[in-house]
């Protein structure tokens, strides 16, 4: 009995160091006596480092390719700083306009727009924002393309009163000795073209509190010609538009008269003169250049695409516009977008659902093959995939139109009267069968691999225990297949749902997707806002079915290999 | 051979034959009848027909040719689920997607059994099998040993006749083999269910079965009950299946009074009970089994054949010794012993002599 005391101290040591750790309440530590979740790190960093490094090149071409041009998509479906970029000061104006009231905007609006014209169209920015327009009212890019044609007119009317009162006014060297700094002035006069870049335009000292609506022309003119046409500034003479300020700010409250700088006798006698000139009224002006520029709905639209962000191209895209008075429905006759959401959502559902009855039995015949006949099967079933897709589709618009394959046959067989052949094409019937065919593989491949999987002895058991075939199958072989319908069809339908060459070939009219409604505003009619939307729109729908999948079957139940 | 029709065969086999390709016969000229109540095994190695016959006997092989009969009916054209046979199978089958319960319910659904007496069975059932706590678990939440019990009680709980049994028990590890083999065999009893069980354990079979049928190349080597096979081994090819032998070849010098006296290759002679051998100058191999050779001289008869031998190694296992001996130019020769307080620990290196009983020594075919 030698060996009992040394038992007796193996456990009570064992049981003291249970005592130490039951009292030990803080976090759990390693051997060194660092906390165990801090060691456990650094030993996993180098790990997470590695894996990083792995996934690195995929996580970064994904994020480049992919996510940020998806980004770029949607957040153009909101964007429209296009409005009050190219005409800020209308745009500014018109918040305080109403727009409810039956009222054209005031003389100074149509002031604010000359002069967001006038730059817009030396910057040739007007038909842009005209095209942009035009998705919202139909006429406006004609409009803003005439208009700018004719806008450098309204200013002459003061340019030519200048010119005639001094030939001073006309050259732009006069110009510059009024407005720019005597410093750049002489930086100037040494530079030429060769030297590259010119010497930023200085403002005279002064003269902006003396000319202060001319001075801001002015800067932007200067501003223009030295970085967008990147011309000589010294020599060029200025635009209509800086005449007019000239004449503003002459008739306005400063007074030039204890002005002592250059040309100080010029400026002097053209403020004498300046309240006798022919004046201008804008807003007539416009008019006269188009009457619908005192049209309430052109004035309307502009104001209700001041803003920054719109949910104008969301609203086109569920069939509704943006007005005045918040949005509203479109009139019937012009609503297409809910009805090509439904045709697509209900013509996905019909695909996925042909590709279930047909591929189910394939992919049964292919699990239940030896595999060297299995693997033959296989590349037949694969073997669409080796094919283009416009060669695949273009061969069904062979085998089905009135003159096609299929009616040929029918007609042969006395099925169908010849002057009664089948309308299989250009229409909902051809998209369906054409994108049967084209996405069967992704519902047998999905199916074979869940079904490979499923031991012949569930059959067999459930017969042995009295199950007829049909009850073995439905009972015990079926359910055990549904992940790989499930996957199958979460694959067939997602694509299906964006799908656009196939419909586009053969749907005609009614058998077209929104997807093709999409294209058609990405690459024709380039309103890519609308065209983001309705991405967007598709993007979420898809979305919400992923999860009432997930909801109703379990996202868990689905098997891809 | 049992292929006599007898009055109270349950399952027969008359004449029945099976290819798959046409060209070789998987099962050759196979009869076999079974009373009811019976527990056979059918033993073989992989390759030999049995799984075969058993497939056929479920109903999901067709026989190329002969009659198989259930009761006296031949169901040769009864499709399986016709049959109203239980089946256990090797992988268990038991359908994930269901319970415990819904899988025992699954056999009495299809029979259209009504709702409060399917609850019941099923318990009763789980009962039996001792897994009642389990009712509500899926498969995969089981172990190997759990998953079979709920499949011997599928197979049971719709109270079939006939129970068969593919491997059932090939999966498992030994300990819990052995547990389940006795739990499998009372039940059969107490049930008095007829069982055929396949399998290519040997213990298991002798252990289990009322009746062993051994199976190769096709055929019935032999159907006997298990101390029988083991003991009387019909031929050399039962002889090396069953249990540990040693083999000698040689030639039958004599025969006389039910002895043969056998010349082996090596020159010894020795006596041996002619089993499948009639005349003198026959090729004969001789099967000893290890327990039954003695060296102890003075437990040998006085007239009796010896050989020497010399010790190669010895093995401790516990209950038994287990010693290897270099025996008329063999080193394979094993005698084995029990492990008693006044038994001898043989050294590697001693000579010694050998010798056993004539009827314990067959002489069956080469």
């Amino acid at each position: 009995m030698s060996d009992a005391p040394t038992v007796q101290t193996a456990a009570s040591s064992a049981a003291e160091a249970r005592a130490a750790d039951a009292a030990h309440t803080g976090p759990m530590l390693a051997a060194d006596g660092t906390p165990l979740k801090k060691s456990l790190n650094r030993a996993l960093r180098l790990q997470k480092v590695r894996a990083l490094a792995l996934i690195g090149p995929l996580l970064i071409f994904v994020l480049v390719t992919f996510i940020a041009p998806i980004a770029d998509m949607l957040f153009r479906s909101v964007e429209n700083e296009i409005v009050s970029n190219t005409l800020p000061r209308t745009t500014d104006m018109l918040a305080e306009w109403d727009a409810k009231g039956t009222e054209f905007p005031q003389e100074p609006i149509f002031e604010a727009l000359y002069d967001d014209m006038f730059f817009a169209k030396e910057a040739k920015l007007h038909t842009r924002l005209g095209s942009r327009l035009n998705y919202e009212l139909t006429g406006v890019s004609s409009l803003f393309r005439k208009t700018g044609r004719k806008v450098d007119d309204m200013g002459e009317v003061y340019q030519d009163q200048f010119e005639d009162l001094d030939d001073f006014w006309k050259t732009g060297e006069n110009w510059n000795s009024l407005m720019a700094s005597d410093g750049w002035l002489v930086a100037m006069d040494g530079w030429k073209k060769s030297d590259g870049k010119q010497p930023p335009f200085e403002l005279r000292e002064g003269i902006a509190e003396m000319l202060p609506a001319t001075t801001e022309t002015y800067v932007r003119f200067a501003d223009f010609i030295q970085n967008q046409d990147e011309d000589n500034l010294y020599k060029k003479d200025p635009w209509a538009i800086v005449y007019s300020s000239l004449h503003a700010d002459l008739t306005g409250q400063n007074s030039v008269a204890s002005y002592t700088g250059p040309a100080a006798a010029e400026l002097k006698a053209a403020a004498a003169a300046a309240p006798a000139f022919e004046t201008v009224n804008f807003s007539e002006a416009f008019r006269d250049i188009d009457k619908d520029w005192h049209a309430l709905d052109v004035w309307q639209t502009i104001k209700v695409y001041s803003p920054k962000y719109t949910s104008g191209y969301f609203l086109n895209a569920v069939d509704m516009q943006k007005s005045v008075d918040g949005p509203e429905l479109r009139p019937e006759n012009e609503r297409i977008y809910g009805i090509l959401f439904w045709r697509t959502i209900v013509m996905s559902v019909v695909i996925t659902g042909s590709c279930i009855l047909l591929g189910y039995p394939v992919a049964w015949i292919l699990a239940n093959l030896p595999v060297r006949q299995a693997n033959l099967l296989l590349i037949l079933v694969l073997l669409p995939f080796w094919t283009s897709l416009l060669v695949r589709t273009s061969a069904w618009k062979v085998m089905l139109q009135q003159e096609g394959v299929i009616n040929d046959t029918l007609v042969w067989l006395g099925l169908v009267a010849t002057d009664d052949r089948l309308a299989l094409i250009n229409n909902q019937t051809g998209t369906i069968i054409a994108m049967t065919h084209i996405l069967l593989p992704f519902m047998i491949l999905p199916l074979y691999s869940v079904m490979q999987t499923i031991q012949p002895s569930y059959l067999r058991a459930a017969k042995s225990l009295g199950a007829t075939n049909w009850t073995a199958f439905w009972r015990v072989y079926f359910p055990q297949s549904i992940p790989g319908i499930g996957a199958g069809s979460i694959l067939v339908f997602i694509l299906a749902i964006g799908y656009y060459i196939t419909p586009a070939i053969v749907g005609g009219t009614s058998g077209t997707f929104i997807s093709n409604r999409i294209a058609y505003h990405i690459s024709s009619s380039l309103n890519w806002g609308l065209g983001a939307a309705l991405g967007a729109i598709l993007l979420a729908a898809v979305l919400l079915l992923y999860y009432a999948y997930d909801k109703i079957v379990g996202i868990d139940n689905v098997k891809l290999g | 051979m049992a292929n006599t029709k007898s009055s109270d065969a349950f399952v027969e086999f008359e004449r029945v034959q099976k290819s798959y390709d046409g060209e070789n016969l998987v099962v050759k000229d196979l009869n076999l009848s079974l009373p009811k109540g019976e527990f056979l095994t059918m033993l073989g190695p992989s390759g030999s027909g049995k799984t075969t016959c058993l497939m056929m006997l479920a109903g999901f092989e067709t026989a190329t040719y002969g009659d198989i009969r259930l009761d006296g009916v031949s169901i040769n054209n009864i499709p399986p689920h016709k049959r109203g046979i239980g089946m256990v199978f090797q992988n268990y089958a038991l359908f994930p997607h269901m319970t415990v319960a819904e899988n025992l319910s699954f056999p009495l659904e299809v029979r259209k059994m009504g709702k409060s007496k399917r609850e019941e069975k099923i318990m009763r059932t789980l009962d039996m099998v001792q897994m009642r706590d389990f009712a509500g678990r899926r498969p995969a939440q089981l172990s190997g040993g759990q998953q079979q019990r709920i499949a011997l009680a599928r197979a049971l709980v719709f109270e079939p006749e006939l129970v068969l049994m593919d491997e059932p028990l090939g999966a498992l590890d030994k300990q819990l083999r052995e547990t389940l083999q006795f739990e499998i065999t009372k039940l059969a009893h107490d049930l008095g269910i007829t069982v055929v069980y396949v399998t290519h354990d040997q213990t298991e079979a002798l252990t289990m079965s009322d009746r062993v049928a051994v199976f190769d190349d096709g055929r019935i080597q032999q159907l006997a009950p298990p101390d029988k096979l083991y003991e009387e081994p019909e031929n050399s090819f039962v002889a090396q299946f069953i249990g540990e032998n040693n083999t000698l070849e040689g030639t039958v010098q004599d025969i006389r009074n039910g002895i043969a006296i056998v010349k082996l290759d090596s020159g010894e002679l020795i006596d041996a009970k002619p089993v499948n051998v009639s005349k003198a100058g026959e090729r004969t191999r001789v099967s000893i089994r290890p327990e039954r050779v003695e060296y102890n001289r003075e437990r040998l008869q006085e007239d009796a054949f010896t050989l020497k031998a010399e010790v190669l190694e010895f093995i401790y296992m516990g209950d038994i010794f287990r010693t290897r001996l270099r025996v008329a130019g063999r080193d394979d020769f094993v005698i084995k012993t029990r492990n008693a307080p006044d038994q001898d620990r043989l050294t590697p290196g001693t000579q010694i002599e050998i010798g056993w009983l004539p009827e314990d020594c067959r002489a069956l075919d080469a």
